[in-house]
């Protein structure tokens, strides 16, 4: 659809493809970028190649190598390309060897296309490790306020009725580098790639809760995980009777051990802390539980010196992550802004882009399928005259939250608050071609 | 005209169906389960029920005192939390009393958490993070009640049980608003 903005536009399929056959330079440079990005420095390098290379300039061999010589032969289990390796998630394991297993491995959303995010680039929050469990050895138990507390094997849970969705998890704590006094110059994967995309295949919690029986009593639950935190959240019940899944398949495969194999609980559009991984137990209670993870942390302190308790949902987000950090413009000319967007709250209906700091604004362009809950891709062509522009992306969900900005966001909480940050990001983008973050 | 009429309303009547069916939103059309799971027994429930809410029901027996937990402190907690829960490299634990609307908050145990049984709670399922669940009962007791001590909230030979503990009214009791219904 055209917005009637009174825009040029070009459309998107004439728009060239800046990470489209990249020279050989380029994936060296990116490469080298990447593996920086890992240990969260700043850098900037060439992932936009120029428009029209000189042909003295590229000379690709008329008859490469691998045109020479069969290829290799079938496998297994198929592995991203050896030149794919620097794509990878950016850890941080703040205790250090204290609890090597404490802390998150973000998602490189800088470095992806599309909404669905691999599996194996999910991002990973874990608050003591990985477990390794043997599907065979685990249950799942229901019980508390139930007229009839059930143990499932895992096995069992395999042949229950199952659904599908793609929506997203996104961590409570996601940017909360852009709380930080100075703007973090790190790649936009190191501030915002605690949020990650997938299909989620398993059985609606609600089918269990009928088979147990709930008490009327019962209005919360208890969700506890099979980690060695033994990482354990409180969930209002109604949540269970909406659209809460015991999910069991990532991505058309049984979860990885990461995203909590063999079981896990989904709770589309909250806070990714709630999606208990490893589930274990589910214990139906009347009130919260009260947990570590829900009142001295996950919880978000205000000026006043109180504290917003259980804030479920993930607010209506959006960020820009081509051009982003890292990235250099390769001089004036056509390039299409691309972005994610994303609301806990439902569909996103409409996205933003600003290239004067939020003064005024076009409308990017969404791409389908857009579902409650998930990731969106937004995109927009963008003729680049190569003066200073400042870059922002502003979503606005289906139920008319708007995507906050920085200074409006910041003064709701307490100094340090580093929770539900879905405030504007803003790209500042050199006369050279420099990305760099800036607050505004 | 009245066959018409007929048909229609059938192939309205399937479509409702179908889309009724089909549905998986909503509470009256989630598919029933096979059954398949068991019954679980109360000498199971019981060994696998480990989180304490607010009102302290299921503390277990066993007891400690804030002298007593200071041993357990310096041997599994220390070497992370620094000597009497000064923080570093893992969380402070200690201090911060009145600290949460000045522009240099302090959050810990003792400023912010606002219930004790949520402190047997975490250290019992989770610390020290190199062995949890290794400390018994009587342990947690006792270390919960060392860094009530270290806050000033218990006194140095109080004895933390399934019956004290949720007794202690934490000075950030009520500093948290609910917003699960916002």
């Amino acid at each position: 659809m055209k917005p009637n903005d009174g825009i040029e536009r070009t459309p998107i399929a004439q728009a060239p493809s800046p990470l489209e056959q990249p020279s050989d330079s380029d994936k060296i440079d990116r490469r080298a970028f990447l593996t920086r990005g890992a240990g969260m420095v700043a850098a900037t390098v060439t992932a936009w190649p120029a428009p029209a290379a000189a042909a003295a300039a590229d000379a690709p061999a008329a008859v490469p190598p691998w045109m020479q010589t069969p290829g290799k032969p079938m496998s297994n289990y198929g592995q991203p390309s050896a030149f794919e390796k620097p794509v990878a998630r950016i850890v941080g394991a703040p205790y250090g060897a204290i609890a090597p297993g404490s802390g998150a491995a973000r998602t490189p959303i800088h470095a992806l296309e599309g909404t669905i995010t691999p599996s194996g680039l999910h991002f990973e929050r874990h608050h003591n490790g990985v477990p390794e469990i043997d599907p065979a050895a685990h249950r799942l138990l229901i019980h508390g306020l139930v007229k009839k507390p059930l143990m499932f094997t895992v096995q069992a849970l395999l042949r229950y009725p199952m659904t599908s969705r793609i929506c997203f998890i996104e961590c409570a704590g996601n940017s909360n580098a852009n709380t930080n006094l100075k703007a973090p110059q790190v790649p936009a994967g190191a501030i915002h790639g605690m949020v990650s995309c997938s299909e989620w295949t398993g059985v609606p919690l609600a089918v269990l809760l009928d088979e147990a029986g709930v008490d009327p009593r019962a209005d919360w639950l208890l969700a506890e995980g099979a980690d060695a935190a033994a990482m354990s959240r409180s969930v209002p019940l109604a949540k269970a009777f909406d659209d809460a899944m015991i999910a069991l398949y990532q991505n058309g495969e049984r979860l990885r051990p990461e995203q909590g194999y063999p079981v896990r609980l989904l709770l589309p559009g909250w806070e990714g802390n709630m999606n208990v991984k490893w589930l274990r137990r589910v214990k139906l209670t009347e009130g919260p539980t009260h947990t570590k993870d829900e009142t001295s942390k996950y919880s978000d302190p205000t000026p006043d010196g109180k504290a917003r308790q259980f804030t479920f949902e993930m607010g209506v987000k959006s960020v820009i992550t081509r051009p982003s950090i890292g990235m250099k413009m390769q001089g004036a000319g056509l390039y299409e802004i691309s972005g994610l967007a994303w609301s806990g709250a439902g569909k996103i209906r409409r996205v933003d882009v600003s290239l004067d700091g939020g003064t005024s604004w076009r409308e990017a362009v969404l791409q389908a399928p857009i579902f409650s809950k998930s990731v969106t891709r937004f995109r927009l062509p963008w003729e680049w005259n190569g003066a200073r522009v400042q870059l922002q992306s502003r979503a606005t969900d289906e139920k008319d939250n708007v995507q906050p900005s920085r200074a409006s966001w910041l003064p709701d909480y307490m100094p340090q608050q580093r929770y539900h940050n879905n405030s504007i990001q803003t790209w500042a983008i050199e006369a050279d071609g420099g990305v760099s973050n800036v607050y505004l | 005209m009245s066959t018409f009429r007929t048909v229609i309303a059938a192939i309205v009547l399937a479509a409702l169906a179908m889309a009724c069916a089909t549905s998986t939103t909503g509470p009256s059309s989630r598919p029933a389960g096979p059954g398949l799971g068991r019954d679980a027994t109360p000498q199971e429930i019981a060994a696998w029920d480990i989180s304490i809410p607010p009102s302290g029901a299921g503390l277990p027996a066993g007891s400690g005192t804030a002298k007593q937990g200071e041993a357990v402190y310096v041997a599994k907690c220390l070497a992370c939390h620094a000597a009497k829960g000064a923080g570093k490299p893992a969380d402070q634990l200690v201090g911060g009393l009145g600290s949460l609307a000045t522009a240099n908050p302090v959050r810990t145990v003792g400023s912010y958490w606002p219930y004790a049984t949520t402190l047997f709670d975490y250290i019992r399922r989770a610390m020290p993070t190199t062995n949890p669940m290794s400390l018994s009962d009587s342990e947690v007791y006792a270390v919960t009640a060392y860094l009530l001590h270290l806050n000033g909230i218990v006194g140095a030979n109080a004895e933390m049980n399934a019956q004290t503990l949720a007794e202690v009214k934490m000075p950030n009791r009520d500093g948290f608003v609910d917003w699960s219904r916002k």
